[in-house]
């Protein structure tokens, strides 16, 4: 399967150069931009790794471009993400934030069904790869 | 103004019936205060009643006025009581004028809509001496827009929740909107998810009629809602509509929706001022998003000679507190000039928003961090115009294609995925400089090379368009720039 978290899931993945046309919009807008990664991809995990703090002085796209193909070289079989922070007064939240890369498999998750009382059905998404312990969901450690 | 006589000589505490004008309701050089909600009025007087006349009865009638001088009002302040009208303006080429009105706040309960509302639509709207009467906009200062809870969660939290930025959120309404069984129901809700929408929607209708009662709707809905983001790796949602003949029954389903996951309820403007502030209560203290559903507005919104402008009815929905409305979609089935449009738009996202005669916003209006609703455009849109509705509604939008999504030759999730490809390439284009709404048809000729669902879509709906004229226009014609 192919996860479709994201501003840019549906589209086919991007090139360096397309991603570095989103990260200079995003400092084109004043947008501080972050890099992440991680190995858990459950829709309601927050928190990724941070890669480094975000780039508050970062004003040239290529610059980031250095660092997120750093953190896909470090990390080149989890998911990483790029986003643009918007600190403006009523914003002060992500305003954009999409994948830069993917595992070579993703298994996707299964959904669990807890049947209960009155039809009434609990249900929770699990992660195939979280199954096994961080470090060895994803590449070729993972047999 | 004891002491002060009216044209007849008379004097302002004489009995018997003195014009509204001459007993304070008319007061050309008052200056408003920053604490008093303004109000714009359209109005056309009866044929002999002057202007200014109609215009002071308007602030009576819907202040402290009654028609007739009655001595209890000298046992009050009632100089403070009496809602004053300032500015009586003529609209070029017809028999409407505007006519601006200015309340002190004392005469307002804090935190009701209902009162408000009784107040400033409550009687005056039948008064004989007028031929028309319509409310265009008001003012509600930060003093009295700090008194009501405001939006649930508001765009920034609800995008927090769902974990969705940057580009316009996607829903549908189910079709056909009645008639469909809870488990057929729920797999429109699945198909439309998984293809790509972030939100599938009860239509308004939708309660709990014999073909489908509500507690089997829901069961069904959440099968379908947790299938697709098991299917996805995503957060989906589906407005549950909870609108019922009580509010116990509303609670009820309210609850039950919460209990078993959904992240989203809908109720419909018919329920009423008061059930929307207690729904939005609700949807605050237990994490829910609330959706608005504006049916029966258009019976009052439409016609520019009567009833209460949308941009009003947009203030109160943010102040009543609810997180989704649906506003207009300029190219769609529905009524929506965009100039106007825009105006509603930016009432309902913007914290400070300017007076702008072009856009029909007659007052600025300061949102005193209030949070912002989404605004939703639904009613005959697809993937083939969104070069026009990202330019038209911008990013922080719902944009629901039911049609545009369900009527999809190939299903209805590949009619999900023609408009998630569809936004997304747009999106991508507009950041990364290019002229969108100019290039827009490339854009999506080129995304439809590799996307089959998009190419379909574009071939079916390719010349569909709503070009009919609208009723409700701003006055102010824009001189166009050369």
């Amino acid at each position: 399967m192919r996860i479709t978290q994201g501003t840019f899931s549906y589209l086919p993945d991007f090139t360096y150069e397309q991603i570095r046309e989103q990260v200079q919009y995003c400092l084109d807008n004043d947008w501080p931009v972050s890099i992440e990664y991680t190995d858990d991809p459950h829709p309601r995990n927050v928190y990724w790794e941070m890669w480094g703090l975000p780039m508050f002085e970062a004003k040239d796209a290529a610059a980031v471009m250095l660092e997120v193909n750093g953190c896909r070289k470090a990390h080149p079989h989890l998911y990483v993400r790029i986003s643009g922070y918007d600190r403006r007064l009523g914003r002060q939240t992500t305003a954009i934030s999409f994948l830069v890369q993917r595992p070579p498999h993703e298994p996707g998750f299964r959904l669990a069904r807890q049947e209960g009382a009155d039809r009434q059905i609990r249900y929770t998404t699990l992660s195939y790869a979280t199954d096994r312990p961080s470090g060895e969901r994803y590449g070729p450690d993972r047999t | 103004m004891a002491g002060k006589s009216s044209s007849n000589g008379k004097s302002r505490w004489s009995a018997g019936v003195t014009p509204y004008a001459e007993m304070g309701y008319w007061e050309p050089d008052y200056e408003p205060k920053p604490t008093d909600i303004l109000c714009a009025f359209r109005f056309v007087p009866q044929e002999g009643v002057e202007a200014i006349e109609a215009a002071a009865a308007i602030a009576g009638e819907s202040s402290t006025a009654t028609w007739t001088v009655v001595w209890t009002d000298r046992l009050t302040a009632h100089e403070h009581y009496q809602a004053k009208c300032y500015r009586v303006v003529p609209v070029p080429g017809t028999d409407q004028f505007i006519c601006y009105i200015a309340y002190d706040l004392d005469l307002f309960e804090e935190g009701s809509i209902a009162n408000l509302t009784s107040s400033i639509i409550g009687n005056v709207f039948g008064f004989k001496a007028l031929k028309s009467l319509r409310l265009e906009d008001m003012r509600i200062p930060p003093h009295y827009t700090k008194t009501f809870q405001g939006p649930a969660h508001g765009i920034v939290m609800e995008r927090e929740y769902l974990n969705k930025y940057g580009r316009p959120l996607l829903g549908a309404t189910t079709k056909p909107k009645l008639g469909l069984s809870a488990r057929i129901y729920g797999r429109v809700v699945y198909e439309a998810l998984k293809g790509g929408l972030d939100f599938v929607k009860d239509d308004e209708n939708i309660n709990s009629q014999p073909f489908m009662r509500w507690r089997d709707r829901f069961l069904f809905c959440m099968e379908a809602v947790n299938k697709a983001q098991a299917a996805t790796g995503e957060i989906k949602g589906h407005y549950l509509n909870v609108t019922a003949g009580t509010m116990e029954d509303m609670y009820e389903r309210a609850e039950f929706a919460k209990e078993i996951g959904s992240v989203i309820v809908m109720i419909d403007l018919t329920i009423g001022y008061t059930a929307i502030q207690s729904m939005a209560k609700w949807c605050r203290k237990h994490g829910v998003i609330l959706h608005l559903h504006r049916a029966g507005h258009s019976t009052y919104t439409r016609q520019k000679t009567h009833g209460v402008s949308f941009r009003v009815i947009s203030k109160w929905m943010r102040l009543a507190g609810v997180d989704h409305i649906h506003a207009g979609t300029v190219v769609g089935k529905l009524e929506g000039d965009p100039a106007t449009t825009k105006g509603y738009y930016q009432t309902l996202r913007d914290d400070k928003v300017a007076a702008d005669p072009s856009l029909g916003l007659y007052f600025e209006q300061d949102w005193a961090s209030m949070p912002a609703v989404m605004p939703v455009a639904s009613g005959g849109i697809h993937a083939g115009q969104m070069h026009q509705l990202l330019h038209l509604l911008g990013e922080d939008v719902v944009l629901q294609f039911g049609g545009g999504t369900i009527g999809h030759p190939d299903g209805i999730a590949d009619g999900a995925t023609a408009n998630r490809v569809a936004v997304e390439a747009m999106i991508q284009a507009r950041n990364a400089g290019r002229d969108y709404l100019n290039e827009g048809p490339e854009i999506l000729a080129a995304a439809a090379k590799w996307s089959p669902s998009l190419r379909k879509a574009l071939e079916i709906w390719k010349d569909i368009t709503f070009n009919f004229e609208s009723t409700d226009v701003p006055d102010a014609v824009v001189t166009p720039t050369v």
